[in-house]
């Protein structure tokens, strides 16, 4: 019965808002005294994490058990593979303990979609990151957190039919730094193309995959990557936009020589005070954390957001679990496929 | 609502076909009426009472006892919506419906919980109510109105305020809206 999550390109739109809607449910649940409902009791969750995570593990092992799952932690440093264990070795002995879905995160691209074609019938794989690829549910999540940001009614009435279905359609997103290096940013995109917002994409060129219009046609469906725009000038389209999704900027990438230094960086892709300043008074701030202060975004520019609840990067991980326990609820707690859009 | 429900739930895709008319509109507004002086009399007046309708079916028939309890009365009674989805022991069988919202915007501490659906039949979905109650608090006491007792119940669970007791065969179903309540069956 159950699907795999592994990008959400194979979601599609029909899937992205499914869950989101979802998620809605979980966000109420985590609101209540007692935040934990019964729905995955005697199901066992493991996360096979062979690249190191603090937030989204703790984010997936929090879901789980607000579902009542079992945690099974698994931490490439302490296992076998540390002995030369293959990997297909060490996860069908995870596998062989009896579990119903596996988390996966892996700094190479693809490992959790070639785990998924190890996995037993009943076994769904989660993608939580792999290599530059793509991070699934950080995407849900930044997109759960802009959709529930723009509707019309945050919070409906008992009763209330959710008619008006919030969208982010015609919103003007940027995406702001080291696109390349990110799968955070390649799930972003496809999250917000697929609810019908227009991305502008501004980096560098030596941040940006060498051929990045190619790249974006290759990659998307036609209509969504003829929402997407490239710049190289955060000035240049700060006017108009409605969300800035800032990506972290990584030091190494000094040190790879694809940017000069930081503060020709900040100069030219930092959110800072004066940029904040030309910034539409609604618009709104992400970022995926841990934020570099003084580099993606001053520090004061931070606390100015902030007082006026424009700064949405606490949001994110509030909803980084509620997101989680809909991927999780949906892919084994609802016997249905993920994206079937008929149970009938 | 109730019948989106039911189209999405085991056995799928049949065309629910009505054989009787069970009662009409104003009968289902009689007995409402009827249950909503009932709710009154038991408790002793309407104080540290609240009402929860369980999603789908029982959210119409609960604001309409709701209302009454307010022109009988003259008491705002508060008022919850509750799905049960994920409490549920037949879980993977129903869907979750986004439209289906739990929403408990008031203590249950102390309260005395008028439940409320539109058919009870297993007594499974009661069983799995009283157990999301648990997670909003401890309420004083638990009493359950529903509009239509088909029977065949599958655990000790038994309604303090009844519409109509209806004997059934396993294989019907039951309509119940605003409008009406009818007998029929799933039709693939």
């Amino acid at each position: 019965m159950s699907g795999h999550l592994l990008t959400l390109g194979e979601l599609g739109t029909d899937g992205i808002s499914e869950l989101l809607s979802l998620t809605d449910r979980f966000v109420e649940v985590g609101r209540r005294p007692i935040p934990k409902v019964p729905a995955l009791r005697g199901r066992t969750v493991a996360t096979l994490f062979f690249e190191e995570s603090t937030r989204t593990r703790l984010a997936f092992e929090t879901a789980a058990k607000r579902l009542s799952a079992d945690v099974l932690n698994f931490s490439a440093a302490s296992s076998s593979l540390a002995k030369g264990e293959s990997l297909r070795d060490t996860f069908e002995t995870v596998q062989a303990m009896g579990i119903h879905a596996a988390v996966v995160r892996h700094r190479s691209a693809g490992v959790p979609a070639q785990i998924a074609r190890w996995a037993d019938d009943g076994v769904a794989i989660v993608n939580g990151g792999d290599g530059w690829h793509a991070h699934p549910t950080q995407g849900l999540q930044d997109a759960y957190t802009l959709w529930r940001h723009f509707r019309p009614a945050p919070d409906s009435e008992p009763g209330a039919e959710l008619d008006d279905q919030p969208t982010l359609a015609g919103r003007r997103i940027a995406i702001v730094g080291d696109i390349v290096h990110s799968r955070v940013a390649r799930s972003d995109i496809e999250a917000y193309t697929a609810l019908d917002a227009s991305i502008v994409l501004v980096a560098p060129p030596t941040l940006l995959p060498a051929q990045p219009r190619e790249w974006i046609d290759c990659w998307l469906p036609p209509d969504a990557a003829k929402r997407v725009e490239i710049s190289h000038s955060l000035d240049d389209v700060l006017d108009d936009l409605d969300v800035v999704g800032l990506l972290r900027c990584q030091r190494e990438r000094m040190i790879d020589g694809l940017i000069g230094s930081v503060p020709e960086y900040v100069a030219r892709y930092g959110l800072t005070a004066e940029r904040a300043q030309r910034l539409a008074p609604d618009a709104v701030i992400t970022h995926p954390g841990p934020m570099n202060r003084g580099i993606e975004i001053a520090g004061d520019t931070i606390e100015d957001l902030a007082a006026e609840d424009r700064l949405l990067v606490t949001r994110q991980v509030t909803y980084g679990v509620a997101v989680r326990m809909a991927v999780l609820f949906r892919l084994i707690g609802s016997g249905t496929a993920l994206g079937a859009d008929d149970r009938g | 609502m109730a019948d989106r429900e039911r189209r999405m739930t085991p056995p799928y895709g049949g065309v629910f076909v009505a054989r009787t008319t069970i009662l009409d509109s104003s009968g289902i507004h009689r007995a409402l009426t009827r249950i909503s002086h009932e709710i009154i009399e038991r408790n002793e007046g309407l104080d540290n009472v609240v009402v929860v309708g369980l999603q789908t079916g029982g959210v119409q028939v609960a604001l309409r006892i709701v209302r009454l309890l307010f022109e009988i009365d003259g008491t705002d009674v508060p008022f919850g919506t509750l799905d049960v989805v994920m409490h549920r022991d037949d879980i993977g069988l129903r869907p979750v419906m986004a439209e289906a919202v739990t929403d408990i915007p008031f203590e249950l501490d102390g309260m005395t919980v008028v439940l409320v659906d539109d058919v009870l039949f297993t007594g499974r979905t009661i069983r799995a109510a009283l157990d999301a109650l648990n997670d909003f608090g401890r309420p004083r006491a638990v009493q359950l109105a529903v509009v239509i007792d088909r029977g065949h119940r599958e655990l000790p669970i038994r309604p303090d305020f009844i519409g109509k007791n209806l004997p059934t065969s396993r294989d019907e179903m039951v309509d119940v809206t605003l409008e009406g309540v009818l007998l029929g069956e799933m039709r693939k």
